[in-house]
């Protein structure tokens, strides 16, 4: 049994390892030097108490999807619209701020009603799928698939129509708040420490909910095996629309957070791929919530220390996807070739 | 708008759907065979940027082709080896080889971005090009929207009507059924899914090197095509030919968005860009709602002739997909 496990870290290791090799041939191939590279993101991400305040930045809104996606995965469901649930957060998030914002509220309470109003977007987007998936038989990758470009067009709709900055609208996005309507940030940078405490809460949620309830066993039967599920008794597609709502609500929470703790407006780009991103930490930390935290830290480490590639070595800032990739993939397949090929 | 645009634009929506068509005739291949290839969308971006630094290099619009080609089906062959030999959830493979591919070609791009390569000529057919209305349609376009007609016709002639087509459904309904009767279920698998692979690498050089010629790096565009392909697969039914019209029908609606930006002019382009998603959505609606079991159960509770009348309609739209789409097969 010990033998095992070291067995199966080992396979993990050379999995890794097989996706550096991997990114190096890679960057041989654009004649770049792969250590520089390498050593590059490593400064650009750790190399200051500046720079790793970007990571934590980036970090928030990974690990709140990478928790709703947990919740999705364990109930058997692709959760592809996770792009859209986050846009549809931001996009309730600004509409609840743009309507209080000159009120005489005090600013807490104006902020804690917009992020309950992103909570609440992402809740009915994700809903929208599910209500497409147990009661239209959409299956809930191609329903998300299309919700995510409706989303990404009402959001760009709204910022250079309705929403637009007086005199020009523009791809910066909407008007700014004002700055007594900012999640408090930490002096010296731009990182807020109620947004990281709010998505490492919302972790420590999830693992409980999933680990430790009698809601998220049942979850789990669902997605084990639905038919078995529902003769024992589980109510199936209620379960299943349940997972969904709360997957929208961190998704719709992270949206919420870019909003009020990042660019104190709406912009274009708001989801910013994070929902794809966790989907691909999910699965890297094969869907188990323990592991979340760490990975996600790790995977917007290499988001944020890629930035400076272009000005320092001249390459593309996507190697960071690259280098995600072909970690998830390789582990993935190492996975495959131990279960296939290697009888315990 | 006269008629003589009209006519140029409708030329041209038939051009535009030619890269589109070859994914989803590759896609239906593939996912008739049991195996979902969902890389697509990073395969078709790839194949558009290694097929246009292949041109470029060697000034050769065959050899770029041919390199689109290669990446699809190398592509495919590991969803294939993962899915196949492994039987590691297809799903996940292949989403991950999307975002993994995207990414791979924007950082190899970014080299010989913005440059300008050999693009495909348009090729009219002597005789036929010079019929009043068609010949400007269907007889003066390049080689590669002729071979997106032919291989409509293709796709559905083999599957349907002849014995290996037939061979390719069963292992995709039932590969137990095919494996009886002497098919190795996942040697074809693994040749349909690497065929497949092929045509939608082809998707990738039919843009870079003619409908929207050169690599742009994230501003060339085709971010997204892959999974409106990919729905247009299940909008399609799986059959080639209703494929076919969903690949038409949403090239249209694309340019109808662009034809109708200076009459609705406070909306802005990216909106009716994607305009044909709702109706996406809907039409994928359409075509599964008959699978719901609540419908059945409703439509049991109807007036007789009603219920009849509602029933077809919904078997008319409806699709089901093949039965061991997704299911690895194991021969004991």
């Amino acid at each position: 049994m010990r033998n095992n496990k070291w067995f199966n870290l080992g396979v993990q290791l050379a999995a890794v390892i097989l996706a550096l090799l991997f990114v190096t041939v890679i960057l041989l191939l654009v004649k770049a030097p792969p250590l520089a590279a390498f050593q590059n993101i490593m400064i650009g991400s750790v190399g200051s108490w500046a720079k790793f305040s970007d990571v934590l930045i980036s970090f928030v809104p990974l690990l709140l999807v990478t928790s709703g996606l947990l919740v999705t995965f364990a109930a058997g469901l692709w959760n592809i619209g996770i792009e859209g649930q986050i846009t549809l957060g931001a996009i309730f998030a600004t509409w609840m701020m743009r309507t209080l914002q000159d009120s005489t509220l005090p600013p807490a309470l104006i902020i804690i009603l917009t992020i309950l109003a992103g909570m609440f977007g992402g809740a009915i987007w994700a809903a929208l799928a599910g209500a497409l998936k147990t009661f239209g038989g959409v299956n809930e990758i191609f329903g998300g698939l299309g919700l995510n470009f409706v989303a990404t067009a009402l959001n760009i709709w709204l910022i250079f129509g309705p929403w637009k900055r007086p005199g020009v609208a523009s791809m910066s996005g909407t008007v700014p708040f004002d700055v007594k309507l900012w999640l408090p940030m930490i002096p010296d940078t731009r990182l807020s420490a109620w947004a990281l405490g709010i998505a490492i809460v919302g972790i420590i949620v999830t693992y409980f909910l999933l680990q430790g309830t009698y809601f998220g066993l049942r979850l789990k039967a669902v997605g084990k095996n639905t038919h078995a599920a529902y003769l024992l008794g589980i109510p199936t597609w209620q379960y299943m629309m349940v997972s969904f709502a709360l997957c929208g609500v961190f998704a719709g929470l992270a949206g919420a957070m870019q909003v009020t703790a990042v660019y104190h407006r709406l912009i274009p780009s708001i989801s910013s791929g994070y929902g794809y991103l966790g989907l691909m930490v999910a699965m890297l930390v094969n869907y188990q919530a323990a592991w979340a935290a760490p990975v996600a830290l790790f995977f917007a480490a290499l988001n944020i220390g890629s930035i400076q590639l272009p000005v320092v070595l001249k390459l593309d800032s996507t190697l960071a996807g690259v280098l995600q990739g072909a970690l998830v993939l390789f582990v993935l397949l190492a996975d495959g070739v131990r279960q296939r090929f290697v009888k315990k | 708008m006269t008629p003589e645009t009209i006519l140029i634009g409708l030329a041209g929506v038939l051009a535009a759907a030619a890269p589109v068509m070859f994914a989803v005739m590759g896609e239906t291949i593939s996912e008739r065979a049991g195996i979902i290839n969902l890389s697509m969308n990073g395969t078709i971006l790839l194949s558009a940027m290694g097929s246009f630094a292949v041109a470029l290099a060697t000034d050769s619009l065959a050899l770029g082709f041919l390199a689109g080609a290669a990446i699809g089906a190398l592509v495919s062959l590991i969803v294939a080896f993962a899915s196949i030999t492994l039987k590691i959830s297809q799903v996940a493979t292949g989403f991950i080889l999307a975002l993994l591919c995207r990414d791979l070609s924007y950082f190899l791009g970014n080299p010989i971005m913005g440059q300008t390569g050999p693009r495909l000529q348009s090729a009219p057919i002597p005789g036929l090009s010079d019929i009043p209305v068609l010949g400007k349609l269907f007889f003066s376009q390049d080689v590669m929207t002729y071979a997106s007609f032919t291989i409509i016709l293709l796709a559905w002639v083999y599957i349907y009507k002849t014995r290996p087509g037939l061979m390719l459904q069963g292992i995709g309904e039932r590969p137990a059924a095919a494996f009886v009767r002497g098919a190795s279920v996942n040697r074809l698998r693994y040749l349909y899914t690497i065929i497949g692979g092929a045509l939608i690498g082809l998707a990738g050089p039919i843009y870079s090197l003619s409908v929207k010629a050169g690599w742009k790096g994230t501003i060339s565009g085709l971010d997204g095509i892959g999974w409106i392909a990919l729905s247009i697969t299940i909008f399609g039914g799986w059959n080639p030919l209703r494929a076919a019209f969903g690949a038409y029908l949403f090239a249209i609606l694309q340019w109808l968005g662009l034809v109708l930006q200076p009459v609705l002019p406070g909306i802005p382009s990216n909106v009716l860009q994607v305009a044909p998603f709702p109706l996406m959505i809907l039409t994928l609606l359409l075509v599964n709602i008959g699978n719901a079991e609540w419908v059945e159960r409703t439509l049991a509770g109807m007036p007789e002739n009603t219920r009849r009348a509602v029933a077809k309609i919904l078997r008319a739209m409806r699709a089901t997909p093949p039965a061991s789409l997704g299911v690895p097969f194991e021969s004991d």
